[in-house]
């Protein structure tokens, strides 16, 4: 109880609050763009960031995660357009409930389900944390390298069609990481003799290129569009109260979003369908799914907006980023020299519930201004986008060469924006390269410090966990096999492909 | 005359036709062990990524050393050969996905796509050169403005959306958050009393 009032304390400063502000405000705005997605914003903002006190840059980031899926469910219900990618299932019901003229009662649900998703998952973490710390310091170098192994493997088979193609993404990830010269016996790596290669590819740079200049470039080679939308009349407050009449639904979707958003590697959209197959599978009315169900709307946001407190969870505790946008934020702690893994739960518990009330206040923050915000934000989002391409271009300026003020850094981030726009038009997932990067980065030097101890191989699984987590591994490539066996032996059609638009993110 | 059907030949020509089924149907489940979704222009990325792992592979031995006295998963050669022999394993089942499956039509127009990209790349990188001779504010409007013309936003509305979308993108990161953005150098020729501001704040 000491650490949760120490923690609230840090955050009573005006900086931490206004940072708080502006990041679950800007999250919303950013989130119903269609086009943005808080990976663009998170990425052109971090470089900002470094100048500020850890806490301060950080909730503004956490304000931009968590807030962003309450604004994009305002153009995936109105325009069936996700204004981010995990909104994608809202659209199914939705938009649907909007053409039935409900539209005002598909955002209070919305809204109300995102919220009740985010507040009940915070309160179950904040109760979990206490066990989190008495577990992560069993967390040794073998362990790490396990748990990022199994984020390797689980993001691999978490894209399912396209298993071929995540593997080899996550493989280059790492191998980008390798490049340049190496810490330990100082070789170089893959340089070609070229000086400007040396220090490797910066993980900003690979984002904001992967990221933000490859919407941008997207952006501007396609076609122009702008949405046309109509003002939503009515009281948002009492369409919000709505999702009470739903709490079974709301309550398992969040604990589903909790349970995949603390596996690193898998995230919302299984989250998002496992919740969403529940509620259909327990409806009175399962014949709505998808024709505008209340339920399957509900399903949808309670699960997304209950992901982005959990993905926290690996990431503070073992160090080990579960997804893209968490990956950035661990460049942030390490700029600031707070390094998270078993010692951050252990030491700086207050930190880590200071965060959690940061998350609990942008809920509050983010429910009050969509009570208020809807019709101006319709407003916003009809920005011409190849005009939304050219602002997003101007700002990865400021992301990029604010950095080192490095002419290299801004090319090769070109180079993989460009790279970024081939693979969000092939439908082909971006998050394996970045994981790949950080989790490379992770298993190398934890498998060197985890081998010093270790006599024969298999002395490396004799600690519980290592032993659970070698376990967990195989069992999951070996039930990969036997899913692909049964598909094949049932013949079930292609699952939908475009769930894995993980580019947004 | 009807003739009498030999039973020898017929059975011959029955287990022929059940090796041909065989090899059919193993080729069929073949084929479909790696079909996948796909858009056009996949056989060419799938290509160049495969392209990429092989010639990775090749400079493997060049680009990387093998240290005397240090163990195998210690080596600096250790991660690149798994992450790029990993590389290449899953990029030839993803080229052998997309060469078993069908034909999308419009391949080319895809990679046309790819390549209309690099003319906004080449844009992003003059504004780059640009920043650090003629200043954030004077590049960024210069930038916006020629770049609204060239997408066709005209009109004096536009080039004013553009003007103030600068400031206010200066204002906040250069003048409010102080990121590190070089002065111009044609601010040396300001006057003294505004040099200094505008090499601080713009």
């Amino acid at each position: 109880m000491d650490m949760l009032i120490s923690g609230a304390e840090m955050l009573m400063r005006f900086d931490v609050l206004l940072a708080l502000l502006i990041g679950s405000v800007g999250g919303v705005i950013i989130g119903a763009i269609p086009g943005v997605g808080p990976a663009v914003a998170i990425a052109i903002l971090l470089p900002a960031t470094f100048a500020m006190p850890p806490l301060v840059g950080l909730t503004m980031l956490l304000g931009i995660y968590g807030s962003s899926m309450f604004g994009g469910s305002l153009p995936a219900i109105l325009i069936n357009t996700p204004g981010t990618a995990v909104n994608a299932l809202t659209t199914y019901d939705g938009h649907p409930m909007t053409k039935k003229g409900e539209a005002l009662r598909a955002l209070g649900l919305a809204y109300g389900a995102s919220f009740f998703g985010g507040i009940l998952s915070i309160i179950a973490l904040i109760l979990l944390s206490p066990v989190l710390a008495k577990i992560a310091p069993m967390f040794g170098s073998r362990e790490i390298f396990l748990a990022a192994l199994l984020g390797i493997v689980l993001v691999i088979i978490a894209h399912r069609g396209q298993t071929f193609a995540a593997g080899m993404l996550a493989a280059f990830g790492i191998f980008l990481h390798t490049v340049g010269l190496e810490p330990v016996k100082y070789t170089m790596r893959f340089t070609f003799g070229m000086d400007w290669l040396n220090s490797g590819f910066d993980l900003i740079v690979v984002v904001l290129g992967l990221f933000a200049l490859s919407q941008a470039f997207l952006l501007l080679i396609e076609p122009e569009s702008a949405p046309q939308t109509q003002r939503i009349e009515g009281s948002m407050g009492r369409a919000m109260m709505g999702v009470l009449r739903h709490k079974r639904v709301a309550s398992v979707a969040a604990g589903f979003g909790v349970l995949m958003g603390m596996i690193p590697g898998v995230g919302e959209f299984t989250a998002q369908f496992l919740s969403y197959t529940y509620a259909q599978k327990t409806s009175k009315d399962p014949d709505l799914f998808g024709k505008g169900s209340p339920e399957g709307l509900i399903a949808s946001e309670a699960a997304n907006n209950a992901v982005p407190a959990a993905a926290m969870i690996p990431l503070l505790a073992l160090g080990i980023p579960g997804e893209a946008l968490t990956a950035m934020m661990l460049s942030v702690f390490y700029v600031h020299n707070v390094i998270p893994g078993p010692q951050l739960f252990q030491s700086k518990l207050d930190f880590v519930y200071a965060l959690y009330i940061a998350m609990i206040l942008l809920n509050i923050i983010v429910v009050v201004f969509m009570l208020i915000s809807s019709n101006w934000l319709l407003k916003i989002i009809r920005i011409p986008t190849r005009f939304l391409g050219l602002m997003i271009l101007v700002l990865s300026f400021v992301g990029v060469y604010s950095l080192r003020n490095s002419i290299v850094d801004c090319a090769i981030a070109a180079g993989f924006g460009v790279l970024g726009l081939i693979l969000k038009r092939q439908n082909l997932p971006v998050v394996p390269i970045v994981l790949g990067m950080v989790l490379g980065g992770i298993m190398e030097t934890k498998l060197r410090s985890a081998m010093a101890r270790v006599k024969v191989p298999i002395d490396f699984f004799d600690r519980p966990i290592a032993a659970i987590l070698g376990l967990a591994i195989i069992c999951l490539i070996i039930g990969h096999f036997i899913g692909l066996y049964r598909e094949r032996q049932n013949r079930e059609p292609d699952s939908d492909h475009d769930m894995h638009d993980t580019f947004q993110r | 005359m009807a003739t009498k059907r030999n039973p020898e030949p017929a059975r011959a020509l029955l287990a022929r036709a059940g090796v041909r089924m065989t090899r059919v149907i193993h080729t069929k489940n073949f084929q479909e062990l790696f079909k996948r979704y796909r858009r056009p222009g996949d056989l060419a990325f799938a290509t160049l990524f495969f392209a990429l792992s092989i010639g990775l592979l090749i400079c493997l031995p060049s680009q990387t050393d093998w240290v005397k006295r240090t163990k195998t998963f210690a080596q600096p050669a250790f991660w690149p050969m798994i992450s790029i022999a990993l590389m290449a394993v899953f990029s030839m089942f993803h080229l052998l996905g997309s060469l078993v499956s069908e034909r999308i039509e419009g391949r080319w127009l895809e990679v046309w796509q790819w390549i209309r990209s690099l003319e906004y790349a080449l844009w992003f990188m003059a504004y780059v050169m640009l920043v650090p001779v003629i200043g954030y504010l004077p590049a960024t409007i210069a930038f916006t403005c020629v770049l609204a013309l060239r997408l066709g936003y005209r009109g004096w509305r536009w080039m004013l959306i553009c003007t103030v979308f600068s400031i206010a993108v200066v204002v906040l990161f250069k003048s409010f958050l102080q990121v590190k953005i070089p002065a111009g150098l044609i601010y040396e020729a300001a006057p003294a009393p505004f040099r200094a501001i505008l090499m601080t704040y713009f």
